[in-house]
């Protein structure tokens, strides 16, 4: 395969920042969900 | 009869705010996100490994031709991430809907992102392809600009400490910036520039062999619903975090009547 530095970097790049931004979003929507189970027992219904 | 029944809001603006029950909203997403997760993350792996492996190298460019399912997937969300940045600014000034408010405020650092994949993606590919790794060509300068655009918004979202001057400011940049995204799609027809022209259009069939087009089609979608996931995800998240907040500050509030 040819430019396959080029190409590893690109790939590379894309997957970084999908696996970034998903398991921020991931992270931030279980610790949001936990703290307001917290303070609002009826959030647990929803 | 109440002012309210006396003028009920129009139908356009009523079946919108439907969807501002953040209970309702937080239903309907749970169920969606999944699939959409699930659609994204699969529809780009296949289209990652068909492009890599399957699709055929290009005989001028090589397999640098590869770099293309990145790239072109990010050009087209970085562009379709603003316009639906812009359509959340209607719906906020227009109908003052609070979900669009914090729907746009999570889309800007993840379109920020795509445009930043597209351009880094575009220099990796013009070094070997045109022996730099930028031109300061009609086509890169403008998704420069909308790079900038998604930075601008960003911060003047967050630069106020009353959320919703945050909000109207970066409503009002967002739809200002909208020019720039016709711009994007006609510089390579209005000025001479180095990024080729496009190769696939809603008025004509496509100039590219079939078998580059699939894997490139697929990851679209997949880009597409991964983009549509994680944001719908952020915004999730901020409509948890502003209901915390309302409970906390409810809280404050009957403590110190107390």
């Amino acid at each position: 395969m040819t430019h396959l530095t080029y190409i590893m970097a690109a790939y590379g790049l894309a997957v970084l920042v999908g696996t970034v931004f998903s398991v921020d979003a991931w992270a931030r929507m279980s610790r949001a969900r936990r703290r307001l189970a917290a303070i609002d027992p009826r959030a647990n219904r929803g | 009869m109440d002012a309210r029944t006396a003028n009920p809001p129009p139908a356009a603006g009523r079946t919108l705010h439907r969807f501002a029950n953040p209970g309702r909203f937080l239903r309907i997403s749970g169920r969606v996100l999944p699939v959409m997760a699930v659609l994204g993350l699969g529809l780009t792996l296949t289209g990652f490994v068909w492009g890599l492996f399957f699709a055929p190298a290009d005989w001028q460019q090589g397999d640098a031709v590869r770099i293309m399912y990145v790239h072109v997937p990010s050009a087209w969300l970085a562009s379709f991430g603003y316009l639906s940045l812009a359509i959340c600014s209607v719906l906020s000034l227009v109908w003052r809907h609070p979900l669009a408010d914090l729907a746009a405020a999570e889309i800007g650092p993840v379109g920020a992102a795509f445009t930043a994949l597209c351009l880094a993606t575009g220099s990796i590919w013009g070094k070997p392809m045109w022996g730099a790794w930028w031109v300061w060509d009609a086509r890169l300068t403008s998704v420069l600009v909308l790079f900038f655009l998604y930075l601008g918004h960003v911060a003047l979202v967050r630069a106020f400490d009353d959320p919703q001057r945050g909000y109207r400011a970066g409503a009002i940049l967002a739809l200002i910036g909208v020019v720039n995204l016709p711009i994007i799609k006609f510089s390579v027809d209005w000025w001479n520039t180095l990024h080729q022209p496009a190769t696939i259009k809603f008025t004509g069939s496509p100039t590219m062999y079939v078998g580059m087009l699939w894997p490139l089609l697929l990851c679209a979608l997949g880009f597409t619903f991964g983009f549509a996931a994680i944001v719908l995800a952020r915004t999730r998240a901020a409509v948890m975090e502003r209901r915390i907040r309302g409970l906390l500050m409810a809280r404050a509030q009957e403590a110190d009547a107390r």
